[in-house]
């Protein structure tokens, strides 16, 4: 028998959180000033903070891909960001690619082929495929399939997701010859 | 239904409803209901697996402005005394954990205190840091220390049927002329849907509560918060209208829920309790499971005796079991078999139904030994399935209410090309990787539980259907808005299905497949209910051609009421809605199980999976590049949602074959890979060829819709036939999943 204590105890007081300040950040083309701790992820003051709960929370920890947004155009975690560090930058979540009437080709294309089951992944899935997109980089399916294997469906619609996302960049590569 | 229907939706594939919802973001999940003056609560968690709360400092953290509570047993007020109070529907036998009510820590992980405060930041800080004092006690965490030690379970939970025991097991097995018998082991497994478990409760201003829950039961979860907090159902509604992924983790109300309503009542006020994912491992599992198959045949390949032993850990407070051997008693024909299933209490939580419980594990021993048996007696693995095809489901002793297993073996080795498959191992080389094919499969339940539903028609022919069923990525809204349509001729765009709300009708919990059977066949009744006060309406109406017509005699199609026989004779829907003067016309109906049909008949789904692995001999790495999966689920209701299930499953199966395993450190009584990056899972890159068939096979006793479900069945046989295609292309028999690279070099 033994006694352990978690966190180990610390003597004096607590230091009180730093505390919240304005922020301002490029959402959609909207502007948002938003009043954040220092320490909120980007995904926290989207999700909390402005109201757009699109991007999605599946790990906190930059490992399964849900919480995909495009800052100026290239594709991150955004629970791996501040949302301080993003003011200034063009942040383009899922709510901003398109809507319910009218579709992005991607979320089209994710309903044609069923991309998706139960819809948590999806948003982070889409943003990822439009941030390689705008890489150019993948043109095959096994290169589809490799630059789309930071996002996690445990739903595992992996066949839809790659024939979606195939469609949508050889129409895009069709249209540029 | 007539051929000039455009209202026959049934069978066909159309994209999800709330596709559009889903790929926008606009579906809502728990944790994202917008409600006023919301608190946020972070769970603290246990480090150790067994002992005593000593004393919770919570001053400190008290003392940052912005924290409002810290919730522990220290101060819970006095809630239900009685053990039933905290049964959920699901609840094993035994003392269900009660989050928060005293001192004793029974598992790695469980629940100490809730911090509330005005941010989510300032709740996860003030957690990260309050102190608190344990008393360690030694742990029992291991079943490998427990294999002498396992016991029968007693009645087990709902669903659970004691093990079949047919004649003298050895004495087939001593008239054998080919004999195996081996150990097959899969560690434990965690669900690991997307979507963390979360709960936004809602505290209204005359202290009602509207619970945004995520559960796969929201009748479950209002039962559950009603008899602890002592509330009425009218002051406790639990909603849930969009799942990130269940797979069985949200059958059981979860402790976001205890939580979250105990911090909004004690602090009237509303809050949000979001579990993080390392938090995703401490309630619930699929067991660690020892399994031992023997079995024997004779010259032919007849199976002459077999024995199907299984142990797996529950906890110290419930009794959890699910159905593991069963099915070794019914997939093949032996009469002389000899079934045991034990459990032995761990200091874990109670383990949890995965997605087709008992049966993935189950099927898994049983396929992978079926392999052996065919290898031991010379014989072709499907050659002798065939050989041992059973006619009857034996353990019942009933005839099935239809199987079309044999069609599945013939439709799914010509489409993957099983003829051309040499029986000896590593005979097939592509480079430097070694090529082999394996086959395996399944036999599932096909259930139906009591559900209800309510349908209202406006009068611009606009139909709501409504039922609590749940939506977790399965295709709810989709099949029930085309049974809707269909059974009253409309347009799917006229229908909307409402699902997921304590509000409507009882449906229940989404679990055992059985959803479309049991709410499907609600929907049908209560659309026809509500069809038959329609007829009467349009027999009301001047010269109508209908009026000497029975509800049989006529038709609801593309937009009319029409005589079946004479179809020219009909009425416009929606002229019968004008002319009656009503605002809307409602109907409720209900379905549930005709009991003599389930005595007489065994009603189970089947299926087969055919896999081709490629696997690098020097390095020892595997790759799955094809299946081929054949399911016998009765009547498809969606062609596209219903794939979409059967490839998930494959995924799923590729995953437990190859990657899925939550490893314990038995010092630390702990689970160490608590997380989406060590917690292997497949990605995009793991995942090549699937084929997914469905083969035809009407049903006219198991429901009135003649389906069975096909969530779970895909997944049968999926680990196994791949571990047959690894001994196939190596020739190493690898009994204990998932098969590491250590396993093959």
């Amino acid at each position: 028998m033994s006694t352990v204590s978690t966190p180990s105890s610390a003597d004096g007081q607590l230091r009180p959180p730093v505390p919240t300040a304005p922020v301002t950040l490029r959402i959609n083309g909207e502007t948002h000033t938003l009043d954040l701790a220092p320490w909120t992820s980007l995904l926290d003051a989207l999700r909390e903070y402005a109201g757009l709960t699109g991007t999605k929370k599946g790990c906190d920890h930059g490992q399964c891909g849900a919480c995909t947004v495009l800052v100026d155009g290239k594709r991150i975690n955004s629970c791996l960001t501040l949302a301080v560090l993003q003011e200034g930058a063009d942040i383009t979540t899922i709510e901003g690619l398109g809507s319910e009437h009218q579709l992005h080709p991607l979320q089209q294309a994710f309903i044609d082929h069923d991309a998706f089951q139960c819809g948590y992944c999806t948003p982070g899935q889409i943003c990822s495929a439009q941030g390689l997109i705008n890489e150019g980089k993948a043109h095959s399916e096994d290169e589809i399939r490799e630059l789309m294997s930071g996002n996690i469906c445990r739903c595992g619609a992996y066949v839809g997701i790659l024939a979606a996302v195939k469609e949508v960049v050889d129409a895009k590569t069709a249209s540029k010859q | 239904m007539s051929t000039d229907s455009n209202t026959n939706f049934v069978g066909k594939a159309p994209s999800r409803v709330e596709g559009p919802k889903k790929v926008t973001g606009a579906a809502k999940y728990s944790a994202e209901f917008d409600v006023p003056d919301l608190a946020y609560g972070y769970v603290v968690s246990s480090p150790i697996a067994k002992g005593k709360i000593k004393k919770i400092h919570a001053d400190k953290v008290l003392s940052l402005p912005g924290v409002l509570h810290v919730f522990s047993h220290e101060n819970v007020p006095s809630l239900a005394w009685f053990d039933r109070n905290y049964k959920d529907d699901i609840a094993p036998g035994g003392s269900p954990f009660r989050p928060l009510h005293d001192d004793q820590i029974k598992f790695s992980m469980q629940p100490v205190a809730l911090v509330v405060a005005e941010t989510f930041e300032l709740a996860r800080y003030a957690a990260s840091v309050l102190t608190v004092d344990y008393e360690q006690q030694k742990h029992e965490t291991d079943i490998e220390s427990k294999r002498n030690d396992g016991s029968e379970p007693g009645r087990g939970k709902t669903g659970y049927m004691p093990p079949a025991r047919r004649e003298d097991a050895d004495k087939g097995l001593d008239q054998a002329e080919h004999r195996i018998r081996h150990e097959y082991i899969h560690g434990a497994q965690h669900h690991n849907p997307m979507e963390m478990f979360g709960a936004t409760v809602h505290y209204h201003p005359d202290g009602k509560l509207t619970v945004y829950d995520k559960t796969q039961g929201v009748y479950n979860c209002q039962q559950y918060i009603t008899k602890i907090f002592g509330l009425s159902k009218d002051e406790a509604r639990v909603v849930n209208l969009y799942m990130g992924g269940g797979f069985g983790s949200g059958l059981r109300p979860q402790y976001e829920l205890f939580l979250s309503v105990l911090a909004a009542l004690e602090l009237k006020r509303s809050v949000r309790v979001t579990l993080t994912r390392q938090q995703m491992f401490s309630f619930g599992h699929r067991p660690h499971t020892l399994q031992t198959l023997e079995m024997g045949t004779g010259p032919d390949g007849a199976l002459l005796g077999l024995k199907h032993y299984a142990l797996h850990e529950t906890s110290r407070f419930e009794e959890y079991t699910e159905n593991v051997v069963n099915w070794s008693g019914m997939l093949y024909q032996c009469p002389r078999t000899y079934l045991s299933y034990e459990v032995a209490p761990l200091d874990v939580y109670t383990p949890i139904d995965m997605r087709a419980p008992g049966a993935a594990t189950g099927s898994f021993a049983l396929e992978v030994a079926m392999d052996e048996m065919a290898y031991e007696a010379g014989l072709d693995p499907l050659e002798f399935r065939r050989r041992n095809y059973a006619e009857e489901d034996q353990n019942k002793k009933a005839p099935f209410s239809s199987k079309k297993l044999r069609e599945a073996y013939d439709e799914g080795a010509r489409r993957f090309g099983w003829d051309k498959r040499p029986m000896e191992p590593r005979s097939m080389r592509e480079g430097n990787k070694l090529v082999g094919w394996g086959v395996a499969g399944g036999v599932w339940d096909a259930s139906m539980q009591k559900a209800a539903a309510k349908a209202t028609i406006t009068a611009d022919g606009k139909l709501t259907v409504a039922s609590a069923a749940g939506e977790n990525g399965t295709g709810t809204y989709t099949i029930m808005t085309q049974i809707a349509a269909e059974t009253l001729g409309l347009p799917m765009e006229a229908v909307t299905f409402k699902l997921g709300d304590t509000t409507l009708p009882e449906a229940p919990v989404q679990g055992g497949s059985w959803t479309a059977a049991s709410v499907g066949s609600a929907v049908k009744s209560t659309c026809e209910a509500l069809g038959e006060k329609l007829l009467k309406l349009a027999q009301k109406m001047d010269d109508s051609p209908l009026q000497d017509a029975k509800f049989e005699d006529v038709e609801f199609v593309n937009g009319h009421i029409r005589l079946r026989k004479e179809p020219e004779q009909s009425v416009i829907l929606r002229d019968v809605l004008q002319v009656s003067g009503e605002r809307e016309i409602e109907a409720d109906s209900s379905a549930m199980p005709n009991p003599l049909n389930m005595q007489k008949y065994s009603m189970h789904s089947h299926n087969v999976v055919f896999a081709e692995v490629k696997v690098d001999e020097e390095l020892g790495t595997v790759h799955v590049s094809r299946v081929v999966n054949v399911v016998a689920a009765g009547r498809i209701l969606n062609q596209k949602t219903a794939r979409s299930q059967v490839l998930g499953s494959v995924v799923w199966g590729i995953s437990m074959a190859l990657m899925e395993e939550t490893v314990m450190d038995h010092r630390y009584g702990r689970y160490m890979n608590h997380n989406y990056a060590e917690y292997h899972v497949p990605t995009n890159a793991d995942i090549r060829d699937i084929e997914v068939h469905f083969v035809e096979e009407e049903d006219p006793h198991v429901n009135p819709l003649g389906v069975k479900g096909i969530g779970e069945v895909g997944l049968l046989g999926v680990a196994a036939a791949i571990t047959n295609a690894v001994y196939h292309a190596t020739g190493k028999r690898v009994r204990a999943l998932p098969i590491y690279i250590d396993k093959l070099l």
